[in-house]
């Protein structure tokens, strides 16, 4: 329904840079109206009216699934905030550095009455250029920030020479590699590419093939970015693929697959619950663009590890591939398992 | 079947107000209804229809309550405001750090407690304020029947408080997040909304736990009949009444399912000495519904705002709704 209220999520390590990021789109002419939701309230200076304290309170719901968790904070403050309905456009909550963007994103999933009234929009990581990758290696929570991100800004480029700049991004997309990613200085990014994404909403599942590929046209090996290369090393080494600093992280990889075999909807849907019961605490994030046989309409889903949400998109075009790909990103995922699992749903 | 063309209806005696915000609760302050706004206001009406807004808060109201003389509301504006029935209001606290008052109770002798953040306040008689700290953020607050103890729900329980009393406050514990909470009116038994479709209930004298569950979504609205036999609750497409009569409560009963539509009950409110119960529902239907033959009348017909408050008068002859679009209603003549 067109009439939720976006919620953005503002997520990066301490010091990245968010409160900057949150000043701009509070201040800058839009003409549109935020509520924010703080987690430092009163600390540090928002200009605002409706700014609300967070107190990050991750509730685990009844249904014996430990990774079903929500922010029992934002299920209250977003039923106070929707009484003031009509007074903002958009909502936009800041995380502190150290808290897992999943707990978040699932309370628009997972709780009924923040799920009639918002929709979740994206999940922006504000990344330190000078940092991240020393806070890659001793902050799991911002490995989860990356991983998580539908929106990188690898922020303060000014201060890291070109080199550094590049080894922090190819970290980055070693990670994630679906992320948008855009260098800034103090956040200055059009805030069209922060604001409405729509990064969760099924109709808008266009593309998944990873980000950097779509910017870097002349790469050789198109579609084959899913780590399946022989010489393929869980040795925090890099390989360069057409000029590309490649960087694995050891522990939190992304995975694409894909086929051009229509698959049965009897195989794939068993094959994914079974996936996500078993995996779904590493499973991150995950996305699908499906063809099944004798269906004419794409099948979409998007997933936030143990919950899934599918539904047909459109019709395929009679001058488009009917590929059927999907994308994890997680902690040590069983990549190979993946791999011959979602073949072998092949109708 | 929704419409509910063919049963006897009481929706002609209803006077209709814009309210200009959501209603979110209702309290009458003897024949005067008095609709609490989604922001800023209180709008009293008079038994003949006269209106007055009363400003109470400087933005958001995000809870309320009433004893019968005085509504207090608590808002996004950190005070606790206390409105008499002659229209002056008061704040009688303001948190220091602005944190929003998202829960408030009063107690049948007229003790206000409220709620921020961790902490639950109780007012002193001497003006000042006794605080409890709980482990998580206050889910509800219910003053047991005589007022002289506090529930606080919160994650993983509730706690049992004394404010005036030297002992330890007691704990309840069940996992997951306890929001609305009530006692029922003989004091035996404490129920709590849980953040997932389920109540949650324990009898106090052994603390015997008990799980009512079938819910479509969250339980926002429980008020038990007037003789405490049964709790009426939202959060299905029918009217949930569990049975409350007997030593052990609802425990090894089923409960009771009336008045069932496609949509779901939003809010309930139980009449004050009959056994009929005014149930709204999330498409804007109102029927009363008598208990034990499930009889309905027809209150007010569907329309596209749910119901989001409810509340009898207390001589039981007005029946007072609101929609979460703003509109405001009197049924009279009911008795």
């Amino acid at each position: 329904m067109s009439d939720k209220i976006p919620v953005t999520v503002l997520t990066g390590y301490l010091g990245a840079g968010k409160t900057t990021l949150l000043n701009r789109i509070l201040s800058e002419p839009h003409g549109r109206k935020y509520a924010v939701i703080v987690n430092e309230f009163g600390e540090i200076g928002i200009d605002g009216d409706l700014v609300v304290g967070a107190d990050e309170e991750v509730f685990e719901m009844n249904n014996g699934c430990i990774c079903c968790t929500v922010r029992g904070d934002l299920v209250r403050i977003i039923d106070g905030l929707m009484r003031r309905k009509g007074k903002f456009d958009a909502i936009v909550v800041e995380t502190t550095g150290l808290a897992d963007p999943a707990p978040v994103a699932q309370t628009f999933f997972l709780d009924e009455a923040v799920g009639r009234r918002t929709k979740l929009d994206a999940v922006v990581t504000v990344a330190d250029a000078k940092w991240l990758a020393h806070r890659l290696k001793d902050a799991p929570e911002a490995k989860n920030q990356i991983a998580f991100a539908d929106v990188i800004l690898v922020n303060k480029t000014d201060l890291v020479e070109a080199e550094e700049l590049a080894e922090v991004e190819a970290r980055i997309r070693g990670i994630n590699p679906y992320a948008r990613v855009h260098r800034t200085e103090r956040c200055a990014v059009p805030l069209s590419e922060v604001l409405d994404r729509n990064a969760f909403d099924l109709d808008r599942i266009l593309d998944i093939e990873p980000e950097f590929l779509e910017a870097d046209h002349d790469h050789a090996q198109g579609h084959d970015h899913d780590h399946d290369a022989h010489d393929h090393h869980h040795d925090h080494g890099s390989h360069h693929h057409g000029g590309l600093r490649h960087y694995h992280d050891e522990e939190m990889q992304s995975l694409s697959v894909a086929t051009d075999q229509p698959l049965s909807a009897d195989k794939f849907f068993p094959w994914v619950q079974d996936l996500i019961q078993k995996e779904g605490p590493n499973i991150l994030r995950c996305k699908g663009i499906l063809s099944f046989k004798g269906d004419p309409e794409r099948f979409v889903f998007q997933g936030v590890h143990m919950i899934l949400d599918g539904d047909h998109q459109r019709p395929w075009r009679d001058d488009e591939r009917r590929e059927s790909r999907v994308i994890f990103i997680g902690r040590n995922l069983p990549q190979e398992k993946i791999r011959e699992g979602f073949v072998g749903c092949a109708a | 079947v929704t419409a509910r063309d063919e049963i006897p209806s009481v929706a002609e005696r209803a006077r209709i107000f814009a309210a200009g915000a959501p209603v979110v609760a209702i309290h009458f302050l003897e024949s005067t209804a008095a609709f609490v706004l989604g922001e800023e206001a209180l709008l009293l009406v008079t038994k003949d229809g006269a209106q007055r807004r009363v400003p109470v808060h400087g933005g958001a109201i995000l809870s309320s309550a009433s004893d019968g003389n005085r509504v207090i509301t608590g808002g996004d504006d950190g005070k606790v405001i206390v409105t008499a029935a002659d229209v002056t209001s008061a704040a009688i606290a303001a948190d220091a750090k602005r944190r929003w008052i998202d829960h408030v109770a009063v107690a049948p002798n007229g003790t206000i407690a409220w709620s921020a953040g961790k902490q639950a306040f109780v007012l002193t008689s001497k003006g000042g304020a006794e605080a409890l700290e709980v482990p998580s953020t206050v889910g509800g607050l219910a003053f047991a029947p005589k007022g002289m103890r506090l529930a606080v729900a919160h994650y993983n329980g509730a706690t049992l408080w004394f404010p005036n009393a030297e002992t330890k406050p007691e704990q309840l514990e069940w996992k997951g997040s306890h929001l609305a909470i009530a006692f029922s009116p003989d004091g035996r038994f404490l129920v709590t909304a849980m953040h997932e479709p389920v109540l949650h209930g324990w009898r106090l004298a052994d603390r015997q736990d008990m799980r009512m569950q079938g819910y479509a979504v969250r339980v926002r609205s429980i008020d038990w009949t007037a003789d405490g036999k049964w709790l009426a609750t939202s959060g299905a497409a029918h009217l949930v009444l569990w049975p409350f009569q007997g030593k052990s409560g609802p425990m090894g009963k089923e409960a009771q399912l009336f008045a069932s539509t496609e949509d779901n009950v939003e809010t309930v409110a139980c009449h004050p000495r009959q056994p009929i119960i005014a149930v709204g529902y999330a498409n804007g239907l109102l029927l009363l519904v008598r208990i034990p033959d499930g009889a309905e009348i027809l209150a007010k017909r569907s329309a596209a705002a749910p119901i989001t408050a409810l509340l009898w008068s207390p001589d039981g002859t007005a029946l007072a709704f609101g929609t979460e679009d703003g509109e405001a209603g009197i049924l009279s003549d009911l008795g």
